[in-house]
């Protein structure tokens, strides 16, 4: 016992955890804890209510440490951090233990075995807190310039947004010129405007601008520094280097369309073309439909290209959204320059979700005709006789084959990620599974990276079509403007520490620290470690290199690594 | 009544030390996706393997952890690009540690889990709970007060 009053909140997650966790159990071994002075099973402890009751609890009981035991401490620190400090708790002496991702959602079969690990990582949770001390976030200066790498539509709509909010920005193109895939498109959906003018709008806003600067032929090559204050370099194509100090990054370099291999659904054959080439072909012949100087009467269009696959193994599980509504899209352009063409697309699922369903629906009434194949037996084209033949099951008419002899194969390939290493590798940005940057919560922190300051926007991201890139770049203005306009922001204290005490200054502590955050500081007779807490990441780099345990970092003391290693193994009773 | 800390089928006692911006979220997906590992396994979230004292390691196992897993950043660690190297002399230390206090070094691990890894994080605690479960119980430890009352 440590003469602590330590609270403990165990949630239910509606189901989520008490389905297979004894809650009232856990809730009943708790309050058992020297410390432990109240102790209530909640619903939903992220619940308005259930935050009263907390702070109700905090202020009337007097506690000076709340565990809330309930989901990942990634979806409710900030949370429950807040509501121990309206309740006039420090936010450092709030703990979360993980009882849901990391234990009720993993042990499903054996509930007595996810009760009794409850119990030891509250337990845990509880002794941690028990040693946990007031602390005061660090404040540090942002500086009110971003760079946005990526001059697609997300990039050049992000730069203008900036700039209205009066954020300097320093726009970085690889490219030779801006504008992204949209400017290739022509005619887009949902309104028929033309992709070029799109980008030419934005563009015009950027040039207006005296704070933004755009950089063509140019990447970013190094990042250094601090949330608020980046060192980053640029290398344009002769080779230049350019320095620049920002406060935040926004990345937003877009896709690739997938590109098919040699034979995949005929592709190679004369009049097989992806949906990309169509667009172009299209957009260069906007008065006839032609392809190498002939007519085109028949069109069959085959979906799902790249998306959506099931071989085991394969990354590209996702659907690319854009393709079902651009395709429809591009029939209806089709249908308007010429309502004589036969087309035929053969898909599985028509997601042309929300308003995009009009498309559709246009595509339909135009004459349009759908055949929908199953995942199983896949179209084939063929040539024969000089010309193509697709042939497919359709699933409508009881797995009937139909087969089409067009004169233009159209392969509706969908979305993947932009092979950028080097970009990765200067960012070390976050790649998930399917090769798209990745952000820490889809629903909770979108746009956001686990690296402070670093921001992922449009297509970069994962599939989007125009709407949805322009949206996430405006997310990334909201979340950059926030950060920047404040002039500060207040750090994470939980830092590195020394126990002058016991340092004897060996030098250990400066040679591990890569940030060199760790000065040395006279102490009446002798020489200590000190940490300069702005400089500090707060990894712990230095702690096993110190031969006198003199270094810890807050929140994870020696002591309070031991005493959770202590409560986890302690004795059920 | 007092029931050992190792109940018969939680297996054995494996302390994970993960990281709270990347393998934890790996660990963090297993529970999501409902894969299930031995409930003997239990995390300590810190920020980085690199900061982890190998005397925690010690620690774990003479209070009756029967194994520590750390599961690491490896290249993917946004503090460190030395990381792997860090965590690498982290693990030998503890190793180390074992030995010169007689103890079987196999007992910690480590791998890289990224932020998705969590189909191999499952995999790694399997393996690791089975290796675990052939070593004769730690002198002194609650387990092994039980294996020695059976
Ligand atoms: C065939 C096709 C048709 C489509 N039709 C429509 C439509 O009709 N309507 C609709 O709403 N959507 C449509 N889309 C979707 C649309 O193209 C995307 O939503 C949009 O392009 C995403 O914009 P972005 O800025 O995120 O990415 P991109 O357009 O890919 O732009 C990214 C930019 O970043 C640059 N870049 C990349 N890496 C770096 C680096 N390392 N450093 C610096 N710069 C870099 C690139 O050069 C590029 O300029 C279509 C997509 C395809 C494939
Ligand atoms: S949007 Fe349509 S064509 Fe594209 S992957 Fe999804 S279902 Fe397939």
């Amino acid at each position: 016992m440590t003469g602590r009053k330590i609270g403990v909140v165990v949630c239910e997650c509606g189901g989520n955890i008490s389905d297979y966790v004894d809650t009232e159990k856990v809730r009943a071994a708790i309050a058992q804890e020297g410390d432990v002075v109240s102790s209530h099973v909640q619903m939903f402890a992220c619940s308005d209510a259930a935050q009263q009751d907390a702070i109700r609890e905090i202020r009337e009981k007097k506690l000076d440490g709340i565990v809330v035991c309930s989901c990942s401490p990634k979806l409710h620190t900030a949370t429950f951090r807040a509501m121990a400090e309206r309740a006039g708790l420090n936010p450092y002496e709030y703990t979360q233990v993980n009882i849901r991702e990391q234990d009720s959602w993993a042990h499903t079969h054996d509930r007595e075995g996810a009760t009794e690990k409850a119990i030891e990582l509250a337990r845990a949770g509880v002794a941690k807190t028990a040693l946990s001390e007031p602390l005061v976030r660090r404040r540090v200066e942002t500086l009110p310039q971003a760079v946005v790498v990526g001059a697609g539509i997300a990039g050049l709509r992000a730069a203008v947004a900036l700039s209205d909010l009066g954020v300097s920005v320093h726009l970085v193109e690889k490219a030779t010129a801006p504008g992204g895939q949209v400017a290739r498109w022509g005619s887009l959906f949902p309104n028929d405007k033309v992709g070029r003018g799109l980008v030419d709008e934005l563009l015009n806003e950027v040039r207006r601008r005296e704070n933004i600067q755009l950089y063509l032929s140019t990447e970013l090559v190094e990042k250094s520094g601090r949330l608020g204050a980046f060192d980053v370099t640029l290398r344009t194509a002769t080779g230049a280097v350019i320095p620049l100090k920002v406060g935040a990054i926004v990345v937003a370099t877009g896709f690739d369309p997938y590109a098919p291999s040699t034979g995949e659904f005929g592709y190679g054959l004369d009049g097989v073309v992806t949906l990309p080439e169509f667009k172009e072909l299209l957009a260069a012949h906007p008065a006839r439909l032609t392809y190498r100087g002939r007519d085109v009467r028949t069109v069959a269009y085959v979906y799902c290209v790249g998306s959506r696959e099931t071989a085991p193994g394969s990354p590209r599980t996702y659907c690319s959204r854009y393709c079902c509504s651009a395709t429809s899209h591009i029939a209806t352009v089709v249908n308007g320059l010429d309502p004589s063409v036969h087309q035929f697309h053969l898909f599985r699922d028509i997601r042309t979700y929300g308003k995009y369903e009009a498309l559709y629906e246009k595509a339909l009434r135009g004459g349009s005709v759908y055949l929908r194949y199953s995942e199983e037996s896949p179209p084939t084209v063929t040539e024969e006789n000089g010309g193509l033949v697709v042939k497919v099951r359709d699933q409508l008419l009881a797995g009937e084959e139909v087969e089409i002899r067009p004169d233009l194969v159209v392969l509706v390939t969908g979305m993947v990620p932009r092979a950028n290493d080097p970009l990765v590798h200067a960012l070390k940005l976050p790649v998930g599974q399917d090769g798209f940057f990745r952000e820490v919560h889809v629903k909770l922190r979108p746009v956001e990276t686990v690296l402070d300051g670093v921001f992922i926007v449009g297509a970069s991201q994962g599939p989007k079509n125009v709407a949805e890139s322009v949206a996430s770049s405006l997310a990334g203005v909201a979340k950059t403007g926030a950060l920047l306009l404040k002039g500060y922001v207040d750090l994470d204290p939980l830092v590195a520490r020394v126990e002058p005490n016991l340092c004897a200054w060996c030098d250990e502590c400066t040679k591990a620290c890569p940030y060199g955050a760790i000065d040395r500081v006279r102490q009446g007779e002798t020489e200590v470690a000190e940490v300069n807490g702005v400089l500090c990441k707060g990894e712990g780099a230095c702690v096993p290199a110190c031969p006198k345990e003199a270094i810890s970092l807050l929140g994870y003391s020696n002591a309070q690594i031991s005493s959770m290693i202590d409560a986890l193994v302690k004795e059920a009773t | 009544m007092t029931a050992p800390a190792t109940s018969v089928g939680r297996g054995p006692r494996v302390l994970v030390f993960s990281t709270n911006a990347i393998s934890d979220m790996g660990i963090d997906l297993a529970g999501s996706s409902h894969l299930d590992y031995p409930s003997g396994v239990e995390v300590i979230p810190v920020p980085c393997s690199s900061g982890i004292n190998p005397r925690w390691i010690l620690h774990a196992i003479r209070a009756g952890f029967d194994g520590v897993f750390i599961a690491a950043d490896g290249p993917e660690c946004s503090y460190l690009s030395d990381c792997v190297a860090r965590t690498g002399h982290v693990v030998d230390q503890a190793q180390e540690l074992l030995r010169q206090n007689g103890l079987d070094p196999s007992r910690v691990k480590t791998s890289a889990i990224c932020s998705v890894c969590s189909e191999p994080f499952v995999s790694h605690m399997r393996q690791f709970t089975k290796a675990l479960a052939g070593l004769a119980s730690v002198p002194g430890t609650p387990s092994a007060v039980a294996a020695g009352a059976a």
